[in-house]
């Protein structure tokens, strides 16, 4: 079963140490360009501009402003997947577990216990990656296809217990909003949502530095040497158990911090984020941009979250089923698997031999005939 | 004594719901490698297409057209989404993840997220009186499916061609291409069992529970999964096992701990399975 | 030429399995394939058979092969007995053969007369079988079918002597009717056998001749094979 294994992005963006470094404006901006993305996105709450189409109001509207929010949350919550999932090549689902941890962690906290918000989002995240910890050690006793059932059914119960509310604690079904006295000033009102997206974007941030660090350090390409061929990574002296653990339990920390940005963003905790559809909303944004890739996941997660949202507004108004925002990702996420296998991020690499065809000569290599 | 009587009969009735998920599931994985996240998919297409000719054409030829749509959607899925991805199981995977997800939407946007009464044939309302314990009928015409149908696929599996086939090919696909046996034909069978007998659960579940809705077929999906890892996959009579294992631990638990304990402590028992045999109860080897 | 391999190619996994091998088999006799280990004898016969994706060309009957499916390969008399046996430990030794057996009249009857003690053991699980009784199987599989041309890999890899004797008298038998590629590590059985042998080395052909002018020139087999031309396996 190690083929379930192998993400379906390319792995080649992953722990390579890069182009040699050319010369002239155009490797100074391929290695500048993330900073001026970071920058853009920071001072954009400045913009009074509107898009029609892409965004009902300005783009410094609190309506805008949250949706793009959402937008960036997901982006670090897809990356922070596919450290399992591209890097590792472990097929969690479960993931939503570490998310709702988080979510509802710090509501609960704050909202119940009067916590002040970051004593409560430290603890959350931390017992978060306990849990992650304790989980990981017993589902990663399995592999392949077990793993993935295990974890989704440690999610289940995560799910179960968060529907039954137990104590009056999560709130059931209804879920917990978060209560404001709690929070910073900075965060609370309409006006302040601002500072949510910049917190959102914050979050982003940490995500990619966190999980690009690791793909350029040593653990990275051990991970990704697990990914493809764990026998090779046994024979250097490494335990394959201990380094799936310890990505494990990052990729779960990384989920509860945003669980709770998530939970601040949204102004709560709803049992939706326990649940396994957001798992597997979670592996479309991987898959959609790119398992494995650099940027993949981000871009997907972006781009779902943002669909996800203005279908779901234009829903009415759409026909049929194009007016269920589940039925257009799904559809859209089945093709990209036949049609664009490694995500947007390997339609760069995809469009080449085009280019190379219209250019030059027609050479591209066809693939081994495989075995029908 | 009474109450464990019913809370017995309940809890096979539910363990008969999840053997008709988990059997198919299982031969699909058993034999074509592939983790059907779209299963609960043929489970609400099974309800619907039952619940919507129930009063147009009475309920036996409705049950007959229901078990036929699924089969024909599994059939369908199969040949259509799945063997393009031949021996790519990772895509497989991920396909029946986003037809489950768009499936699931397609039912929402023709009747509505909401649940809709069933039709039940007024016999299934009855009760019957056993060891002192009202038990209602359905629980019975639940077991008594299960049963047949655990019958039905071990006979076919013994005694046919394509059982035969089916058994080899869980055991070692190659070797079965290598005998000049075409084992893709195989695989579109399995997947019309396993949506035959989803189909059958759905409609079963929804009687059962009063009620279709199109995000049913998930919430049973995730115990089905269950019950596959713990019976070993590829194994019917291992799925029979946990499935009655797993239904009576969640009846009984449920009954006398407090609400939602049941669910737990069959997670506890898979973690438990899986800690003792990485290959569940029965069957090869799980990651193989 | 009943198989002609022309420049055959094969990656897995990054890694360049095998790098333009090129032999014949005849269409009567035993051709033997041999080398050391890891050269990719048991790859080359996957990649005929479709098992493994593959480049340049492979003509079985003088119809290309490569790209077709495997079951269509084997239904057209390209019959495999593989490396460690596969048989289906979980199904009866009946009903491996009944599986296995695709036409009308299969032939139990050259069955039952090479292997006697397959009609005896007919109910047992065939995973119970010992190491001998299993490759009896998997000979036995491809026999009930006919045939024009087995290829046999590794038939007597981990039996016991007098196993092997045996092993080989029954491929003796079914070579004066069906021509065998055969890969075998133990130069007394394919000093027995072969009548042709190919040698690959590191996934290219190395030598390509007359099996007994091979096995006579000691030099020749030393480097070849790493084994000198009287050794059995070691």
């Amino acid at each position: 079963m190690t083929d379930l294994l192998q993400p379906t992005g390319s792995s080649a963006a992953v722990g390579s140490p890069g182009p040699a470094p050319r010369a002239g404006w155009r490797a100074w901006l391929r290695r500048a360009a993330p900073a001026l993305v970071l920058l853009l996105a920071a001072v954009l709450p400045w913009s009074t501009l509107s898009l029609p189409g892409l965004f009902e109001g300005p783009l410094n509207s609190p309506g805008t402003l949250q949706l793009l929010a959402v937008c960036l949350v997901f982006g670090g919550l897809a990356l922070g997947y596919d450290l399992l999932f591209g890097r590792a090549g472990l097929l969690s689902f479960g993931h939503a577990l570490y998310i709702a941890a988080g979510a509802y962690g710090v509501d609960i906290l704050v909202s119940h216990y009067g916590w002040d918000l970051w004593s409560a989002a430290a603890m959350t995240v931390l017992a978060a990656a306990l849990l992650a910890a304790l989980l990981g050690s017993v589902a990663l006793q399995t592999s392949g296809i077990a793993f993935s059932m295990v974890t989704l059914a440690f999610a289940q119960v995560g799910h179960i217990v968060i529907n039954r509310d137990p104590g009056g604690l999560t709130g059931g079904e209804e879920g917990l909003p978060l209560a404001s006295a709690g929070l910073p000033a900075a965060f609370v009102g309409v006006v302040n949502t601002v500072n949510l997206y910049w917190l959102a974007l914050a979050f982003l941030t940490v995500v990619v530095l966190v999980v690009h660090t690791i793909d350029r350090a040593p653990l990275g390409r051990t991970l990704t040497g697990l990914r493809d061929d764990e026998r090779r990574i046994a024979v250097l002296g490494l335990s394959p158990y201990r380094l799936k653990l310890l990505a494990f339990v990052l990729a779960g920390a990384l989920a509860a911090l945003g669980g709770v940005t998530y939970a601040l963003v949204v102004g709560g905790a709803s049992p939706h984020v326990a649940s396994s559809e957001l798992t597997l909303s979670l592996i479309v944004m991987a898959v959609l941009g790119g398992a494995g890739t650099r940027w993949g996941a981000v871009l997907g997660g972006i781009l779902y979250a943002y669909l996800d949202q203005r279908l779901a507004r234009l829903g009415g108004s759409l026909p049929g089923p194009l007016g269920e925002p589940l039925f257009v990702l799904g559809t859209l996420f089945i093709l990209a698997v036949y049609f664009v296998p490694g995500g947007l991020a390997g339609l760069g690499g995809r469009l080449e031999p085009v280019r190379r065809a219209l250019g030059l000569r027609r050479d591209r290599a066809h693939p081994p005939a495989g075995t029908p | 004594m009474s109450t464990v009587v019913l809370l017995t009969l309940t809890g096979l009735g539910l363990a008969a719901l999840y053997f008709l998920i988990a059997s198919g599931l299982s031969l699909v994985f058993g034999l074509a490698g592939v983790l059907n996240f779209a299963h609960g998919l043929f489970l609400s297409v099974g309800a619907y297409a039952t619940w919507w000719a129930a009063p147009r054409w009475g309920w036996l030829p409705a049950l007959a057209f229901g078990v036929a749509v699924a089969a024909a959607t599994g059939a369908l899925v199969e040949l259509v989404l799945i063997r393009p991805l031949y021996t790519r199981h990772t895509e497989q995977v991920l396909v029946t993840v986003g037809l489950s997800l768009a499936g699931v939407a397609l039912l929402q946007s023709v009747w509505g997220a909401d649940a809709r009464v069933f039709p039940r044939p007024s016999w299934t309302s009855s009760v019957v009186g056993v060891g002192g314990a009202q038990v209602p009928a359905d629980r019975f015409l639940l077991i008594g499916v299960a049963v047949l149908v655990l019958l039905g696929l071990l006979a076919f599996l013994r005694f046919t061609r394509y059982g035969l086939i089916i058994r080899a090919g869980v055991e070692n696909r190659a070797m079965v291409s290598a005998l000049g046996i075409d084992v893709r034909n195989a695989f579109t069978l399995v997947f019309a069992i396993g949506g035959a007998l989803a189909g059958l659960a759905g409609i079963l579940a929804g009687m059962y529970f009063s009620s279709i809705s199109p995000g049913q077929g998930a919430a049973l999906l995730i115990f089905a999964f269950i019950v596959v890892v713990i019976g070993g996959l590829g194994s019917v009579a291992g799925a029979a096992g946990a499935a009655v294992a797993v239904g009576l631990l969640q009846q009984f638990v449920n009954y006398y701990g407090t609400a939602g304990a049941g669910d737990v402590s069959v997670v506890a028992l898979l973690a438990v399975v899986l800690l003792l045999r990485p290959t569940g109860l029965a069957g090869k080897v799980a990651t193989a | 030429m009943i198989l002609q391999v022309t420049d055959l190619s094969v990656r897995l996994g990054g890694s360049h399995i095998l790098q333009g091998v090129s032999f014949d088999v005849a269409p009567t006799g035993v051709t033997a394939l041999l080398g050391r280990n890891g050269v990719g004898k048991t790859t080359t016969l996957r990649a005929v058979l479709g098992e493994v994706p593959a480049s340049g060309a492979v003509s079985y009957d003088g119809r290309p092969v490569l790209g077709r499916p495997t079951h269509k390969l084997v239904r057209d008399g390209l019959a495999y007995v593989p490396e460690d046996r596969c048989v289906f430990a979980g199904l009866t030794v009946a009903e491996n053969l009944r599986l296995a057996s695709r036409v009308p009249d299969p032939d139990f009857e050259l069955v039952h007369d090479l292997f006697p003690e397959l009609r005896e053991r007919a109910g047992q699980r065939a995973g119970t079988l010992s190491g001998g009784q299993q490759q009896m199987v998997a000979i036995a599989r491809v026999l009930l079918n006919p045939n024009r041309l087995l290829l046999v890999d590794e038939p007597t890899k981990g039996l016991a002597p007098a196993v092997v004797t045996a092993v080989a008298g029954v491929l003796e038998r079914v070579a004066s009717r069906v021509p065998i590629l055969l890969v075998e590590q133990n130069l007394a059985v394919v000093r027995r056998l072969a009548t042709d042998a190919v040698v690959l080395e590191a996934g290219r052909t190395a030598w390509h001749g007359r099996a007994a002018d091979l096995l006579s020139d000691a030099d020749a087999t030393k480097s070849l094979l790493g084994v000198g031309s009287t050794a059995g396996r070691h």
